[in-house]
């Protein structure tokens, strides 16, 4: 919302820079978010009169002017407005003036004449966008008088961001008040002459929705005019606050509306039919409000009706019906209070933000409307002339506002603030914001004033009198924390210990969304439910993630768009998978890999990056899980987004824990992504538990190693190798590796060589040749039991 | 015959001869001719027995000094000739030490991991423990639990996403404060960082960011204790020492509420773009818990009360790092990601 400095200066004095102003109102809580000047510079232009005005003798549309700047002076001036006229009086540009744009005004001729100046436009000098002519001033402007002086132009425009639970500063005088109050403590008041009635005539009204609407206000003015344009003052202060200019009556509604804070509505008497009643709308009731277009109600909407139908949205804006146009001449202006909980989100949910609905569901003082009438009618009748009748109080019952009282204990200041504010510091703030402060015993109590719709409890006054005092007035004073011994888990993997070994085996962490393209998702997770958003950003951003990989895979895509031909991603993150027991959060450790295995460098081959590499970077992390790490299987199985020969389901005991396999060679092409890259997903609260560490002792007695080469058939894993070797070798295996499998020349196709090294080591005594022999030739005989295998020399 | 010549004839000539060998051979040739069994030292002892006895003692005392200088002589030159060749081979094997090392290159931290995890680690050294709640929510624990019923204004300030059964992904990280509340009983001190979700996208915004949220309840958490720890909390994170302002500000679940500025980091409170010319950047947002949310949780108003703040991950990364684009936080770019080692 915006004010100018010289506008809230007519309630309280300001006594400083607009700067300074900014900053005392920003940190009295009401956030100022820019200073702009009123007008943009300029000099030299003053008030003058066309004393006489002729048509040029070279151009038809230019009329060649005399103009007086002082009554004494004769400027001739060519000007090509159409409004231009003798005996107006006008804003001159001065031979030497300085207009906004750097122009600077010379001699100069047009067609053939000298012209001594110029007669500006609103444009011109920087006031809006109005170029039709130039600017119209009053009469009683005082020849010569400087233009800045005579508009105002030095005004400064504060744009002011009060919070929702303000809306007693949604106006200048509201400004004003709190500024009064956190500056000099002083209560500001507003009050309105009456304007007296200068006929009887009424309407009749009816509140049928009491809780929504107690009080309506509303007063007939009978011949207005509401034709042509309002005064240059009023027009120019709502410019500055950004209101447009509509028509003198609807311009002095807004006026008050900026001033007070009061939203009121004038109706076109003679498009009122009956009488009005303020009820709740019907089930699909429709109505077209201002802005022309058609709405569809409910009955948690109230309506402004007529015997007709409706002819307003309650507190957000007027019906195309009952307009005011520029030949209206009597006006029914309701000012009416209505409750923030029957306006509050009710033009929201039609796409709807004015500047009525912002002030009445933060709260308007619901004793505003009879102070604001009486302003709206005294500039009514002075802007547009007609006769007012008299003001009409309609209410239900004893509605009265009756102010609630709010308690302030002493010890709850000191204790919320951590500080001690004196006595008659808290006497003299909260006697600023209203009348009614009194002492108890120990503390104070508050009459909460009507405007102020945020002061109902203790944390209230708390935060009142530390936002008037200021909240540098609080020490910075260190608590005395409890000394409690905090957490140091060896239960579990801590993620950042994952996170690390990720990046030390030359992966980079991805954050990718949450929300994915439920197209991509679909053709990954074929059968897999997801969540989807009823409000996306997007489409392609509306399912929520049923696994980390779709986001993986686009933001890999992206990369190698990006002209990055190795990339190596991972992210820690959730998923959302919806479960017998409902939505399931799981935290899951997942990565994409693609390019070569190793960064290019020279000497080192240029192989591709494949699944047992990819396999090593999650084994990693298993090993940094203890006592568990073991139980941890990759077992072949099939999954619909995977290739079929190359995935792998995690498992650790009986439970599975994960997928590590290649993208299908399909979906690759879907998604653009060469060669098909690796993927994995660890879920992390299953995959990462872990145990304290149990040292073993160290076996004092020398290892043997035996290496075999078996042949066996190519469907026998080496799990199954691995299994059938610790059985024959029980007791004295301490190792068993593989360095080295064979297919080609020398193995018959169909089958594989396999080369084991066995490290036997006991740790009673040291193994001799024959106890090793006697090992190799146990595994070799079961193995070529259970496999058929064959040992190759 | 050689034996008529003058010794220091003969020990000067091998001397010139042990000198002038150019490798190990060639001195070894040198060492036979003089002090082998037939050289020319040996044959000098041989001749001893021709001479008076008298003569005997001193002339064989000469031909032994004689012989002691050439083996010096000889030894000498031994070493230097394998020092030599040592170091022919070592000059042989030199490499360029200016290749690249080989092998895996690490990889990065995304910055705002980085980010969360040196606030969790000031926070934590102060205390908090780190808490965690879900991201799709409910409209209790998101909305009324914080003292935002249906219908509050402040809801506009809040983008929400919705499912179609009323859910919603959180739209802060506040939430997490009501569910730590109902579990534990106070004097608490908790931070819960997470991802956050508004429905909202453009130049500043991006429909998900990351929140820290904090929070202490005791008897006598106060105002005071909250200004103190978040001015510590800025200087630690900024390595710095940092001007500190607290606007009085409004948030449903805190009372009184405060925008928390710090002095510009980039100008020093001079003014510059990045502060739009006020010395001063907004970065977070804090105040006392607010009684309704105390009562949401199951907590006694009267006996505990607190202070929370919560603040933007990407927000405070930005600064940091300089970065100007928050939509590169989630673009991972490789380029970008690469930046934070």
């Amino acid at each position: 919302m915006k004010i100018t400095q010289h506008w809230l200066e007519e309630f309280t004095p300001v006594g400083g820079t607009a700067a300074e102003l900014g900053a005392q109102l920003t940190l009295a809580g009401l956030e100022v978010e820019s200073i702009t000047p009123a007008a943009p510079p300029c000099s030299g232009v003053v008030v003058g009169e066309v004393l006489s005005c002729a048509r040029h003798p070279q151009a038809e549309r230019l009329s060649v002017c005399e103009v007086t700047t002082d009554g004494a002076d004769r400027l001739q001036i060519v000007c090509g407005a159409p409004n231009v006229r003798a005996g107006l009086r006008v804003a001159v540009a001065r031979i030497g003036a300085r207009l906004p744009g750097d122009i600077t005004i010379e001699r100069a001729r047009l067609r053939g004449l000298e012209s001594q100046g110029m007669l500006c436009s609103a444009r011109e000098l920087g006031l809006g966008a109005e170029h039709d002519g130039i600017l119209e001033l009053p009469a009683q402007f005082a020849l010569g008088l400087d233009l800045r002086v005579a508009l105002d132009l030095d005004d400064m425009v504060l744009e002011v961001n009060a919070t929702p639970n303000r809306g007693d500063c949604m106006s200048v005088f509201g400004i004003a008040r709190d500024h009064a109050a956190a500056r000099r403590h002083e209560a500001l008041r507003y009050a309105a002459p009456s304007v007296a009635a200068a006929h009887a005539e009424g309407f009749a009204v009816e509140i049928a929705a009491p809780r929504g609407c107690p009080l309506f206000a509303g007063r007939l003015f009978r011949g207005l005019r509401n034709g042509g344009a309002s005064p240059l003052w009023l027009r120019e202060r709502l410019r500055r606050i950004g209101i447009n200019s509509i028509s003198p009556v609807v311009d002095v509604t807004n006026y008050v509306m900026a001033e007070l804070g009061q939203p009121m509505h004038a109706y076109d008497r003679a498009r009122l039919a009956g009488r009005i009643v303020v009820r709740p709308a019907a089930s699909g009731e429709r109505l077209v409000l201002l802005d022309d277009k058609e709405y569809e109600l409910d009955p948690e909407f109230l309506v402004i009706a007529d015997d007709e139908g409706p002819v307003g949205l309650a507190g957000i804006m007027g019906g195309r019906r009952t307009a005011i146009d520029d030949r209206t001449v009597d006006v029914y202006l309701e000012v009416a209070h209505f409750t923030p909980q029957a306006v509050a989100g009710r033009a929201r949910r039609l796409g709807l933000f004015t500047d009525a609905a912002q002030r009445f569901e933060r709260g308007v003082d619901p004793g505003l409307p009879q102070r604001a009438i009486e302003r709206a009618s005294a500039l009514l009748v002075e802007i547009c002339g007609g006769a007012p009748g008299p003001v009409e109080l309609h209410r239900v019952g004893t509605h009265s506002v009756s102010a609630s009282r709010v308690k302030l204990r002493r010890t709850r200041l000191r204790r919320a603030l951590g500080t001690t504010v004196p006595d008659e510091a808290v006497r003299e703030l909260l006697g600023a914001i209203g009348d009614g402060l009194e002492e108890t015993a120990d503390g104070w109590s508050v009459a909460a004033p009507a405007h102020r719709f945020d002061l109902a409890i203790e944390a209230d006054l708390v935060e009142e009198v530390a936002r008037l005092r200021g909240f540098d007035s609080i020490p910075e004073s260190p608590a005395q924390s409890p000394q409690q011994p905090g957490l140091a888990t060896e239960s579990e993997v801590a993620p950042e210990r994952l996170v690390t070994a990720m990046i030390d085996r030359g992966y980079h962490e991805a954050i990718t969304y949450s929300f994915v393209d439920p197209a991509w998702q679909a053709q990954l997770f074929p059968d897999t439910q997801s969540l989807t958003l009823a409000n996306p950003i997007s489409a392609d951003m509306s399912a929520m993630r049923v696994s980390l990989w779709p986001g993986l895979l686009r933001a890999c895509r992206e990369n190698l768009r990006r002209q990055q031909s190795r990339v190596r991603l991972f992210e820690l993150g959730r998923k959302f998978v919806i479960g017998a027991e409902g939505l399931q959060e799981i935290d899951t450790l997942s990565g994409i890999a693609t390019g070569t295995r190793w960064p290019e460098q020279w000497g080192a081959p240029r192989d591709g990056v494949d699944f047992y590499d990819v396999k090593a970077d999650v084994e990693a992390l298993f090993a940094l899980t203890v006592g568990v790490g073991h139980g941890v299987r990759f077992v072949a199985a099939q999954l619909p987004c995977l290739h079929p020969g190359r995935t792998a389901q995690v498992w650790r005991g009986d439970q599975p824990i994960g997928w590590l396999g290649e993208l299908h060679p399909r979906l690759a092409r879907a998604f653009d992504i060469s060669p098909a890259p690796l993927l994995f997903d660890i879920d992390v609260a299953l995959g990462f538990t872990s145990k304290p560490i149990l040292y073993k002792k160290i076996s004092k007695f020398p290892s043997v190693r035996r290496d075999l080469a078996i042949v066996v058939d190519e469907n026998v894993s080496l799990a199954d190798l691995r299994e059938n070797v610790t059985v024959s070798a029980a007791g004295v295996l301490s190792d068993l590796l593989v360095f080295d499998v064979y297919r080609g020349p020398g193995v018959e196709s169909g089958r594989k060589s396999v080369a084991l090294g066995l490290i036997l080591q006991d740790s009673s005594r040291t193994l001799t040749d024959v106890d090793a022999d006697a090992v190799t030739t146990a595994v070799v005989a079961r193995l070529r039991d259970v496999f058929s295998a064959t040992i190759r020399d | 015959m050689a034996v008529s010549e003058p010794l220091s004839i003969v020990v000067g000539r091998a001397l010139e001869e042990v000198a002038a060998s150019g490798d190990l051979a060639a001195l070894d040739e040198v060492r036979v001719r003089l002090l082998g069994k037939k050289g020319l030292l040996t044959e000098q002892l041989k001749g001893l027995g021709a001479l008076p006895v008298a003569e005997r003692p001193a002339a064989g005392q000469k031909i032994n000094d004689a012989k002691a200088a050439i083996q010096a002589a000889l030894e000498a030159r031994r070493a230097a000739l394998e020092q030599a060749a040592l170091s022919a081979t070592l000059a042989r094997g030199s490499i360029d030490v200016t290749l690249p090392g080989r092998g895996r290159q690490p990889g990065t931290m995304h910055p705002v991991t980085r980010t969360r995890l040196r606030i969790e680690r000031i926070f934590a050294q102060a205390g908090f423990q780190v808490a965690a709640g879900p991201e799709v929510e409910d409209d209790f624990h998101n909305f009324e639990a914080l003292n935002i019923p249906a219908n509050h204004p402040a809801r506009a300030m809040h983008d929400t996403f919705y499912f179609p059964d009323g859910r919603l992904l959180r739209t802060h990280t506040s939430p997490v404060q009501i569910r730590a509340m109902q579990i534990q009983k106070p004097p608490l001190a908790v931070i819960a960082p997470g991802r956050v979700y508004r429905c909202d996208s453009d130049m500043t915004h991006t429909p998900m960011f990351h929140q820290v949220e904090g929070f202490v309840v005791g008897e006598a958490v106060s105002f005071a204790n909250l200004k103190a720890m978040l001015h510590g909390f800025v200087e630690r994170f900024f390595e710095r020492s940092l001007g500190m302002r607290l606007r009085p500000s409004y948030f449903p679940f805190t009372e009184p509420s405060a925008e928390v500025d710090i002095e510009c980091v980039f100008c020093h409170g001079a003014g510059c773009r990045v502060c739009k010319h006020t010395g001063w950047l907004e970065i977070l947002g804090c105040g006392m818990i607010h009684p309704n949310v105390l009562a949401a949780a199951g907590i006694d108003g009267e006996q505990w009360q607190g202070y929370a703040f919560g603040m933007g991950i990407e927000r405070l990364a930005m600064l940091r790092y300089g970065v100007d684009d928050l939509r590169l936080f989630f673009e991972n770019d490789l380029q970008f990601l690469k930046q934070f080692p």
